[in-house]
């Protein structure tokens, strides 16, 4: 019961946190607010009875990936944005989309997999079985995902040098 | 244990916790003040009460009694959530930290520490990954050039070195194969060839890993040599130049709560924890393991303040590149060593 409640506020705040970052005009705000919202995310994960999920998700998320979020907008010094009205035809189109696709997969996933309750450590959280699984029984597509990123890295590495800073460098030793 | 018994003993152990931490972090303060002192020829405070050990006591109240001034045009949201923000994470990781074995309290059987999760390690990354945001949203709100400049070398520090201390600490979790703070320290019990303690630091040949990690650690609490963030000579006093009164006082408690929790997990995770010859009676045979592990703690706290008064600062791009291209890779270097010789014994 006690877990129930647990679970449906911090859903709330969840879902509070990701209104908030449209609603704010101040991208500093907005930053913050996914900070809230990946912060009850990681609860849930906990509530789910994954202790290593939500501690992996508080670490990498909530600290690492929006501390350079905040850092890139206090770097830039952004100011609050103007707000526009909208385009009516994304008004009109995207909201009734955003709810019927909502609908849809509420449906699909309650008819295909249907509501039964699971105890607690039934799925795997442990940080062996997630080891297990990543470095065992899905190796070649971790190994894959990993050399995406550092390709990803390197073209970021690319893009951000300056061709004739580094002609310059050469230049002078 | 019963509900109301969980509770009531609960809510004594946080109490008690948060009290000896706060006793620690003002007396962290007197003690640097009286070791830098003697270390530059000078006696530290002597004024209040013997030996100045009243100092703390009245640093408090004249914190409490100045005047809170908030800047105009500060971000006054985030100018008030900061200093809060920083002195609630560097507070509550004290929470997994175990200080020694299980006692019995009138009937009542309990672990030394708040509590024993199976994730610990994590949690103490976890709530200093969120420090951060504490400091660099102090610096952006105040509204400053000063404030701004210390709060940006902050966060990028803090990043940088967070990797290579992580890293650090992976060798440790390799051959004790646990999280949890506690069975680390029950992994180091014992002695090899006779007399050398089973710490990681000896019998792990951890021993790179504890320097990487104490040179990651300078790096994460903002000390001297790479206290960048709020290097007087260049940025007045970096991310904290507009605060005050008790806003100041939290940045500051932050800072040495910070330099305590460092302390501890150095203590449990490389030093054996509360591991130390037991003798005597039952009553001192239950306090002895507590007493080693302050000692082990103490003794860290003051190679900080030796550093302090030792070491000049380092450069900006030195301490990046000191962080990216030399305690990166050694840690990496150390984590694969260690990954191989455990493979290999198993």
């Amino acid at each position: 019961m006690l877990h129930l409640i647990l679970f449906s506020v911090f859903g709330l705040i969840c879902v509070a946190g990701a209104v908030n970052l449209l609603v704010q005009s101040h991208p500093i705000n907005s930053a913050l607010s996914l900070v809230v919202v990946m912060g009850s995310l990681a609860v849930e994960y906990l509530l789910l009875g994954a202790e290593f999920v939500a501690a992996v998700q508080v670490i990498v998320y909530a600290g690492a990936v929006m501390v350079l979020f905040v850092f890139v907008i206090m770097l830039l010094n952004a100011g609050a944005e103007e707000h526009t009205k909208g385009s009516i035809i994304a008004l009109a189109l995207g909201v009734p989309g955003m709810l019927i696709a909502a609908i849809l997969i509420a449906w699909v996933l309650v008819t295909k997999s249907g509501i039964h309750p699971l105890s607690l450590n039934a799925l795997p959280g442990h940080p062996k079985d997630i080891a297990q699984l990543l470095f065992h029984d899905f190796l070649l597509p971790f190994e894959v995902t990993s050399i995406l990123v550092l390709i990803a890295i390197m073209g970021s590495v690319v893009l951000a040098s300056r061709p004739e800073a580094i002609e310059h460098s050469k230049k002078e030793s | 244990m019963s509900l109301t018994t969980f509770i009531i003993v609960a809510v004594i152990k946080v109490a008690l916790t948060l009290f000896i931490l706060l006793t620690a972090v003002a007396y962290t303060v007197w003690l640097e003040r009286k070791v830098v002192g003697r270390m530059q020829n000078r006696w530290g405070p002597t004024r209040v009460g013997p030996f100045g050990l009243l100092q703390p006591a009245a640093d408090g109240v004249k914190f409490l009694f100045k005047e809170d001034l908030t800047p105009p045009y500060v971000y006054k949201p985030l100018y008030i959530a900061a200093p809060i923000i920083a002195v609630v994470c560097a507070l509550t990781s004290i929470a997994v930290v175990p200080v020694g074995n299980w006692v019995t309290v009138a009937g009542v059987s309990t672990p030394l520490q708040i509590t024993d999760v199976n994730i610990g390690l994590l949690v103490i990354l976890g709530i200093t990954s969120i420090g951060v945001y504490g400091v660099a949203l102090s610096g952006w709100a105040s509204n400053s050039k000063y404030s701004l400049l210390g709060g940006l070398r902050a966060s990028a520090q803090m990043i940088s070195y967070e990797i290579a201390l992580g890293l650090s600490l992976v060798g440790v979790l390799i051959l004790s194969g646990t999280f949890s703070l506690r069975g680390i320290v029950d992994a180091q019990a014992g002695h090899f060839w006779g007399f050398i303690p089973n710490w990681n630091i000896f019998r792990g040949c951890q021993f790179v890993a504890f320097f990487i990690y104490l040179m990651a650690a300078y790096a994460e609490t903002n000390r001297i040599p790479f206290d960048l963030p709020e290097a007087e000579t260049e940025l007045v006093a970096g991310y904290h130049t507009e605060y005050s009164a008790m806003k100041f006082a939290m940045f500051f408690m932050a800072e040495y709560a910070n330099m305590i929790t460092v302390a501890c997990i150095a203590s449990l995770l490389f030093l054996g924890g509360w591991h130390g010859p037991l003798f005597g009676p039952p009553i001192l045979q239950a306090i002895l393991p507590v007493l080693w592990f302050v000692l082990r703690v103490v003794a860290f706290l003051f190679v900080y303040i030796w550093v302090r008064g030792t070491l000049p600062r380092f450069r900006y791009d030195q301490l990046m590149a000191f962080g990216w291209k030399f305690l990166l890779p050694l840690a990496i270097a150390n984590l694969v060593i260690t990954a191989l010789v455990v493979a290999l014994r198993a």
